[in-house]
């Protein structure tokens, strides 16, 4: 591969220092073999401006920190090679989050909100009893809830939503895909209709135009529009039974 | 400092993986007010990153019936080459399968038990029975005598951590996270709470409480190549070696990683040898059957992790331009189970390798991983020296890995010290008053404050933060890595000692203002060299091999001489640690053979 000599083009604003609006910045870094966005931003960072803000965790794809738009596109940093980008690229953080500095947004406070509001828990009656067995559930059941809780939260669905960036409350399809994880769960004795109190709104189920970027950027590869049908569905039946 | 900014509870705990987070549930649900501390959102800890799988002996798969807690135990005590405290490990196998029990009542998904006839990749027939269809399932790991650890597909740190979130989120608990407590506050014989320094914005908070507990995770990123996510830096530990009265045990025990991938030093889990994957050469022969014929590839990790690099050494490794590796090849356990039960491997493989495990063969070598050391606490998580202090998780040395943690046993842990550590706190926190000593809290801060100050100034200084913290991390994995020897650990030292001089020394090329990652590096390097030199100065002193720790100049353990324990302290304005030595709890297993590691390493 021959050497290819790379210009990132990096949002920047410090809202320690509001006196300096917003810009663009220009970086360029030699490429290396399997260079991904990881080692190019610390590498930034150590060489050539030490003040520039990014969050990675795990740097291996599996705790959701490192979302941003990579040439407009959500998706991981982490994961993201550069072999696959051509030699312009620009980074810009995640919208709809509230920003902490440069290319690091703050999704925490947002996904906590909202796991608050759809009491993302188990709701059981059940004591749990030190001394007995665990109760049993059939492997396929697991693998389905299992499926669904694989979302790490990176927001990636949310910033290329147009509903969530248009409507300050909508929960997004990272929330109707936790929906759809505790409908599935048997340990869950919420009632159907419980849920869709919270979520039956313009802010739940309805809020979603279908534009379904959401599906096709997931990181995590979670069949999101499959869930929402799933959601949207459950919803039906509850409304025609009334339960 | 504005008293306004204090901020009070009744317990303070410093971490959100899951650790932390099962204190706080424990002192909640005993009516206390909790507030967490964390780096980053709680369910972005480290504790999410794990894959493999937590061990209790629920006995629930074929090859693990008959287990119960007396295997466990013997397993873990073995594992750690009889340097764990054998009370904590009674206590933990007992109370293991209650954790993961409890986990699958607060919502994890674990694999269930399919009924049925099976074939193991190397032929043997098994059966599971009906009778235990839909109970808790389980797989193998290194150094265990049953197959016990149990698992959510590939993705079991993930669940738990989700569980355990949610389980807090529910019950209401504070949360501050993007706040990392930077000292304690003490007086020498009581904790009060910590100074906080807001990553959002770079100034200061001093959180208050009767109990603080240390949850913070290891320390994997001072060796640079870890496994470790990029924030396990180990600032938790420091903030109780900074007080000069608590000490740190056993920091000399590190744990290497057999597959860690090449070259992003990524870790692919211990289930694809549990599940039968082998390790191959060069050659593609497959030699762990020549130095480990009865364990192979699942004897425990330290052991695999020096035949490798013995292997390696010999001249069988593959050549890369990222150096020498050995091949890790799960090709033959068929796609449907890599796709199910190792598909995080399949991922990590496809994303940073290029390559797809179910076809190819995988680049591995042995990579920092675990931090058998820690905060030394009594066996009700208490902090040695400090009232008020306790700690928990991998962060702690409560002591039950002693030197060598085995696959599996760490977020069983992790629960089962939540579990009991919190109770101890609660019942600390009933008990006690809340007061502070006003000037004592004032002091704190303004010291923290100076320390922002001074680097915002720019005075003085012309030392780059980057570049020692590089030369750190080389000194550690050249010297003070899986083979070690008087004369590199000398060497190490020495060198470690210089960078400690320098790094009080430093000067940022940045403006330090805000949320400045360059200042937050720099606050944090100097804690983390002396725990570089805690973990370099315990490995010269220790004349003997035991579990992780291997002296090619004292191959043998000696347990007429060291069935100890390290406790490093670091005296106010000391420039090195002080090292004492404890006894080694020993109950019911006497030191004898591990069965597996015995064959002597000699060159060739
Ligand atoms: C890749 C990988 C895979 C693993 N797989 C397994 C496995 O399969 N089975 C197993 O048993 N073990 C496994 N382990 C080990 C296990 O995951 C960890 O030991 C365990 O999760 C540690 O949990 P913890 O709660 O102690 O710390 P962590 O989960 O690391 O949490 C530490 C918390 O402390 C916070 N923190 C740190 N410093 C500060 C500070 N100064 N101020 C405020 N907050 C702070 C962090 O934000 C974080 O919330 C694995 C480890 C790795 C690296
Ligand atoms: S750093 Fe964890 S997902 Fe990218």
């Amino acid at each position: 591969m021959a050497e290819r000599l790379l210009t990132f083009d990096i949002f920047r604003y410090n809202p320690a220092t509001p006196e300096i609006p917003p810009r663009m910045q220009e970086f360029q870094l030699e490429e290396t073999v399997g260079m991904s966005l990881f080692i190019a931003l610390n590498r930034i960072r150590e060489e050539q401006d030490p003040s520039l803000m990014f969050d990675f965790v795990c740097r291996a794809a599996v705790c959701g920190s490192c979302g941003m738009l990579i040439n407009g596109r959500p998706g991981l940093a982490c994961k993201t090679l550069t072999q696959d980008l051509g030699e312009k690229i620009t980074l810009m953080p995640l919208p709809v989050f509230k920003l902490v500095g440069d290319l690091s947004v703050d999704t925490g406070v947002w996904f906590r909100y909202l796991n608050v509001r759809t009491e993302a828990w188990i709701h059981t009656d059940q004591v749990f009893d030190p001394k007995g067995l665990e109760e049993r559930m059939d492997n396929p059941t697991a693998h389905r809830i299992y499926e669904a809780e694989r979302c790490i939260e990176c927001g990636c669905c949310i910033g290329a939503c147009a509903t969530a960036n248009m409507r300050e409350d909508f929960i997004g399809a990272a929330f109707l895909n936790r929906i759809a994880r505790f409908l599935i769960d048997p340990r869950d004795e919420r009632p159907a209709a419980h849920i869709f109190e919270v979520v039956g709104t313009d802010e739940g189920v309805f809020g979603c135009i279908g534009l379904m970027a959401c599906d096709d950027l997931c990181p995590m590869e979670i069949p999101l529009q499959g869930q929402l049908a799933y959601v949207r569905r459950k919803m039906a039946l509850v409304a025609l039974r009334g339960k | 400092m504005k008293w306004s900014d204090a901020h009070i509870s009744e317990v303070l705990v410093i971490g959100a993986g899951l650790a932390g987070e099962r204190v706080a549930i424990e002192a909640a649900l005993n009516g206390h007010e909790v507030t967490i501390l964390s780096l980053v959102p709680p369910r972005r800890s480290h504790s999410t990153a794990a894959q493999g799988g937590m061990q209790a002996s629920l006995g629930n798969v074929a090859m693990g019936y008959g287990d119960n807690p007396d295997i466990h135990f013997e397993d873990t005590v073995k594992g750690s080459d009889w340097g764990c405290d054998q009370e904590v490990a009674r206590l933990f196998v007992e109370l293991a399968p209650v954790a993961v029990r409890q986990m699958s009542h607060w919502g994890v998904p674990w694999s269930r038990v399919v009924a049925g006839k099976k074939t193991l990749p190397d032929g043997t027939e098994i059966e599971d029975l009906a009778e235990k269809a839909g109970l808790i399932a389980q797989r193998q790991f290194g150094g265990t005598a049953k197959w016990r650890t149990c698992f959510a597909a590939d993705g079991t740190g993930h669940v738990l951590q989700y569980a355990m979130d949610s389980v807090v989120t529910k019950l209401g608990v504070t949360i501050h996270d993007r706040m990392e407590a930077i000292r304690l506050i003490h007086n020498g014989q009581t904790c009060y709470g910590a100074v906080a320094l807001c990553l959002r914005t770079g100034t200061l908070r001093p959180y208050l409480a009767k109990a603080v507990v240390i949850a913070t995770g290891g320390y994997g990123r001072i060796y640079g190549t870890s496994t470790n996510a990029v924030i396990n830096e180990g600032t938790g530990m420091g903030l109780a070696l900074d007080t000069g009265v608590v000490p740190l045990g056993n920091m000399e025990a590190v744990q290497f990683h057999p597959t860690g991938i090449v070259p992003a030093n990524i870790l692919v889990t211990e289930g694809c040898r549990g599940d039968g994957g082998y390790l191959l050469d060069k050659n593609l022969h497959r030699f762990m059957l020549d130095y480990e014929p009865v364990k192979k590839e699942v004897a425990s990790r330290d052991v695999v992790s020096r035949w490798m690099l013995h292997h390696i050494h010999r001249g069988f490794g593959v050549d890369s331009p990222y150096g020498p590796h050995l091949w890790l090849d799960i090709r033959h356990l068929g796609a449907e189970h890599i796709c199910t039960n190792l598909r995080e491997v399949q991922t990590i493989c496809k994303n940073f390798l290029g390559c797809d495990p179910t076809e190819s063969l995988i680049a591995v070598r042995p990579t920092q991983h675990y931090s058998m050391g820690g905060v030394r606490t009594n066996r009700d998580g208490g902090a040695y020296g400090l009232k008020g202090l306790f700690a928990a998780g991998e962060a702690a040395c409560w002591d039950l890995h002693g030197f060598n943690r085995l696959g599996g046993n760490s977020l069983a842990e992790t629960i089962v010290a939540g579990m009991v550590v919190g109770e101890k706190v609660a019942d600390f926190a009933r008990e006690q008053s809340l007061s502070f000593p006003f000037a004592l809290v004032v002091e704190a801060v303004a010291a923290q404050q100076q320390r922002l100050d001074d680097l915002r100034s720019h005075l003085g200084g012309s030392e780059d933060v980057f570049a020692l913290r590089r030369r750190m991390e080389e000194t550690l994995l050249d010297k003070v890595g899986i083979f070690r020897t008087g004369p590199a650990l000398t060497e190490a030292v020495a060198t470690l000692e210089d960078l400690y001089q320098r790094a009080a020394n430093l000067r940022l090329r940045s403006s330090g203002i805000g949320p400045n990652p360059e200042l937050f590096a720099a606050l944090r390097l100097p804690g983390m060299l002396r725990l570089a030199l805690c973990i370099s100065q315990g490995a010269l002193q220790r004349t003997e091999s035991r579990g992780s720790h291997y002296r090619e100049d004292y191959p043998k353990r000696d347990d007429e001489n060291w069935l100890t324990r390290t406790l490093a302290y670091w005296p106010p304005g000391a420039e090195m640690p002080e090292l004492k030595y404890e006894p080694v709890n020993i109950t019911t297993l006497p030191p004898g053979s591990r069965g597996y590691g015995e064959m002597a390493i000699t060159g060739d």
